[in-house]
């Protein structure tokens, strides 16, 4: 629990852009708390998106988005080391099929260049079909792009997010601000159900409730409008159909249906894009799903629908206006910060956002002291089915947990589950274990080890089975059974 | 760990395994190993606590556990049969060596001289079949369920709806009504039900349990916990008809909707696999295409009642001992099996004719669309062996045959199952 009451810096937002804002600023003599509505971080858009680090040739130049793009492509290979993220630099191929999408190529490679990316090329038909023999036989070329990359967006967040606890951050999951309170346009704090914590500067990195948020301090200047994106992900047994991310041309209005690779082997297809006023909307539906299966299709033919294992959603929480990021001092409320409208390439930008965010509090006149017992590395996570068979013997003589598997479509032990509770951004729910273990997230889709986290969650937290959730605030997995009184249900 | 060699290890300790250990014991294995990942043997018959298990086998009517523990006594009893529980085998090498692993004595690397693959199999989910709509708590295939209910003492739900109406989804409807719950409704996507005849009128007819033929889900609703779900009749290619939408309101949705034969360990050393079955090709020894490792039960093909799981394990396990003995002579040809008209699977897809032919076989089969009045038929080069009249069958019911030696010598290289009807 929240047991100070005054603070320098509130972030909100868990996400990945609160959580990399707030490791940034674990890098200075600041008190930071980061409050995440939901009961983990990196749950809301974080979880469900293309995962892509892009390359950067996509937007406008001189847009935050462009600038942003290319610097955070280029600050994730530190961080990759530093914090030990799931990054591989695969490469991402624009495919063209006719002659008008080799023009648009064209423009793509002149705006990738005008905006500083790197290796860019147009690779001929020969090329591609040398590099990708299942591609569709209609391709034309594709504008190769070497610096694009695959990540799990899950795990850098929480990588962010265990970094900044371990320079001093605090992290608040399961905490909505409810409150923020100003005093003759100044922030003076947020009120949350831990009660009110004095700060003078919040960073509003909401995502689609950044709009919400920015109200809540009295500034109405943009409206989040979500765009939703459906996804496909594939077996693992499809892991050999494809090797890079592969986009279709772009159209005025899209980027278009892409396929990739996963850092963990699966291949996914999506997202079309969809807008939606529900916040909360991340249902998929049957012609969604057609949609990008039969795009997905025009690049790859043989796509093989049966090995489909999971289907999701995701919303963009795109700003209105000119549909930039809006990375700026409020210019309403004095203290607030936003980091909102954060849309594709956000995950790519996310570190360069963070340290715009600090420049900013600088120019705010904050005082930003660099604290000399930063430690920017993560110590590493231990991942049971990526040792030696010696490693393995000895983690096992030294805790018999991992000598018990729980997953067993990922083989993930009991062991790793523990960790990922007691670790200091620690899984609090079934799915929270899921993304940092990857327990369930295999083809059985937990239908083995659900119960089983279940029970190790309950036993862990010391809660009862019935108060284990799924992954959001109400959502209850189990109930206790019923006693003779069956009315209310038979009612 | 012991440096020994086994005759034969068995992975899994379901029904399927349990047969095979008794098995291979009786046909002279001397030492046997059963790996189960579970706390306890028996595979998934300790969450069936309903009754109907052993009719052909014991000719008696026992419930799941009560079943199992039949076996489960012949076993223990036996200090031959070496069980490890709570193991998980990671891999099966080429050379039958098995890593598994467990808490107690961590990584080991088994040596045997024959291995039987008695996984059984998983659950489809709802990501296979693309149930559009959110992903609220409180969707579970129904065997998790099931086991939440009847081992752990917690209800999934207590206003379900059920998709698929497989003898899982079936039994799930009986015993969630059981325990106080409102069963809205079973929805099938097919014409008709894919559970046994007796399932349909004790599980559902009996509690008033509507079942929607040639219906399907088309959405599911709430944000956080499952709120209802939407419903539509589907058309002879079923897709769902526009204009025939409804809403059920549930707190749960439990999907019986197929089970797959878990064969990544056996996929992995290279054994030869059945399109259709998911399972691997045996021969009527269930001897896959690898010689040395044998298949039984669920991981082969998905049956519908146990004590052919259990006639599975036993031969599985008799000539896994004989060759680790080495006394399985070697076949003089081979007869290839095949389904034709009407006919989905057969098992054994091969039968392996030794230099004396001695023993009948008995093959299962499935038919591929309920049908009255037909005549099965066993043909080898455009003569007909075997038929055999049924007044009724259907895809989830299973149709055991058996060919007896003498016709087996008359059979040429390929014997063919069709269906006729009358």
């Amino acid at each position: 629990m929240l047991n100070i009451n005054k603070t320098d810096i509130v972030v909100i937002g868990g996400g990945i852009t609160g959580t990399a804002i707030a490791r940034e600023l674990s890098k200075y003599e600041l008190d930071v708390v980061l409050f995440e509505k939901f009961p983990d971080i990196g749950a809301g858009s974080t979880k469900a998106n293309s995962a892509i680090l892009h390359a950067g040739f996509d937007a406008k130049p001189g847009s935050l988005k462009a600038q942003l793009n290319v610097r955070g492509n280029k600050l994730y290979h530190d961080l990759e080391e530093e914090l030990g993220l799931e990054v591989k630099w695969i490469g991402s191929l624009v495919v063209a099929v006719n002659d008008e999408e080799m023009k648009t190529l064209t423009e793509l490679l002149e705006r990738g260049r005008t905006n500083g990316v790197a290796g860019l090329e147009i690779l001929s038909r020969e090329e591609v079909l040398d590099r990708e023999p299942q591609i569709t036989q209609n391709v034309a070329g594709a504008l190769w792009a070497p610096s694009a990359g695959i990540f799990l967006p899950f795990g850098a967040a929480l990588a962010f997010a265990e970094n900044a606890v371990r320079n001093g951050v605090k992290v608040i999951t399961d905490c909505p601000v409810e409150e923020i309170v100003t005093e003759a346009g100044k922030i003076t704090g947020v009120r949350t159900k831990h009660g009110f914590l004095a700060a003078k500067y919040v960073i509003n990195a909401a995502g689609v409730y950044a709009d919400e948020i920015s109200r809540l301090a009295g500034d109405d200047s943009f409206a989040i409008k979500p765009r939703k994106g459906e996804y496909i992900l594939f077996d693992k047994k499809t892991s050999n159909l494809f090797k890079h991310v592969l986009f279709p041309a772009p159209s005025k209005v899209s980027k278009g249906i892409l396929l990739s690779p996963t850092v963990h082997g699966n291949i996914f297809v999506g997202p079309n894009a969809q807008d939606t006023a529900d916040k909360e909307d991340v249902a998929t539906s049957t012609d969604g799903l057609n949609e990008i299966i039969n795009k997905a299709k025009k690049l790859i033919p043989s796509l093989p629908l049966g090995a489909a294992i999971t289907q999701f959603s995701g919303l963009r929480a795109a700003a209105d206006g000119d549909g930039d990021f809006i990375i700026q001092p409020s210019s309403v409320t004095q203290g607030l910060i936003h980091a909102a409208g954060i849309q594709s390439p956000g995950l790519t930008s996310a570190p360069a956002i963070a340290e715009m965010v600090s420049s900013i509090l600088r120019q705010q006149g904050v005082e930003l002291k660099h604290k000399v017992s930063f430690d920017p590395v993560n110590p590493r996570k231990i991942i049971f089915r990526d040792l030696s068979h010696e490693a393995q013997q000895q983690l096992i003589a030294q805790n018999p947990l991992y000598g018990r598997v729980i997953c067993r479509c990922e083989t993930v032990t009991e062991a790793e589950i523990v960790e990922a509770i007691h670790d200091s951004c620690g899984a609090r729910t079934l799915d929270a274990v899921k993304r940092r273990t990857r327990a369930g997230m295999g083809r059985c889709q937990g239908g083995f080890c659900g119960p089983r986290v279940t029970a190790i969650l309950a036993r862990e937290l010391n809660i009862p089975i019935t108060a284990v959730r799924k992954d959001s605030p109400e959502a209850y997995l189990f109930f206790n059974k019923m006693t003779a009184d069956c009315k209310e249900v038979l009612a | 760990m012991s440096q020994r060699i086994y005759d034969v290890a068995i992975i899994g300790g379901g029904p399927a395994g349990l047969a095979a250990a008794y098995g291979a014991r009786q046909a002279g294995a001397e030492s046997v190993l059963v790996i189960e990942r579970d706390r306890e043997l028996g595979g998934i018959l300790q969450q069936c606590i309903h009754n109907g298990f052993g009719l052909h086998k014991f000719q008696e009517e026992l419930t799941g556990p009560g079943y199992a523990s039949r076996y489960i006594k012949l076993i223990r009893q036996d200090a031959k049969i070496e069980v490890m529980l709570d193991t998980m085998v990671l891999e099966v090498a080429a050379d039958k060596s098995i890593w598994a692993v467990n808490p107690k004595f961590g990584l080991m690397q088994i040596a045997t001289k024959a291995v039987i693959f008695t996984m059984g199999c998983r659950e489809r989910t709802r990501g296979a079949i693309r149930i559009p709509g959110y992903r609220p708590a409180g969707v579970f295939t129904a065997g998790a369920a099931q086991r939440m209910v009847n081992m752990e003492g917690y209800l999934p739900g207590k206003k379900i709806v059920i998709l698929g109406s497989g003898d899982i989804g079936l039994i799930m409807a009986r015993r969630m009504s059981l325990e106080g719950a409102k069963v809205q409704g079973v929805l099938e996507i097919m014409p008709y039900s894919n559970g046994l005849t007796r399932n349909i009128v004790q599980c559902l007819e009996d509690y008033d349990i509507p079942l929607y033929l040639s219906h399907t889900i088309t959405k599911i609703h709430g944000a956080e916990r499952v709120t209802g779900i939407t419903c539509a009749a589907v058309d002879g290619k079923m897709q769902p008809i526009p204009g025939t939408e409804f809403d059920i309101e549930c707190d749960c949705l439990l999907l019986s909707v197929g089970l797959i034969p878990e064969n990544e360990l056996s996929q992995a050393v290279g054994v030869k696999l059945d399109a259709i079955t998911s399972g691997p090709v045996v021969n009527q020894l269930r001897q896959t295409s690898l010689p040395g490792f044998f298949a039984a039960g669920n991981v082969v093909h998905v049956h519908d009642l146990v004590d052919f799981v259990s006639e599975e394990g036993g031969i599985a396990g008799k000539y896994a001992a004989q060759y680790a003995r080495g006394n399985l002579s070697a076949p003089v040809r081979t007869i290839t099996v095949t389904a034709g008209t009407g006919v989905r699977t057969v098992v054994p897809q091969q039968i392996d004719v030794p230099a004396t032919v001695i023993e009948p076989v008995r093959l299962f089969m499935r038919v591929t669309q309920p049908d009255k009045k037909i005549a099965i038929s066993i043909t080898s080069a455009d003569q007909t062996l075997v038929s055999r009249r049924l007044p009724v069958a259907k895809p989830s019911e299973m149709i055991v045959i058996e060919m007896p030696a003498s016709k087996l010598e008359e059979a040429g290289e390929q014997l063919t199952f069709s269906i006729q009807t009358q």
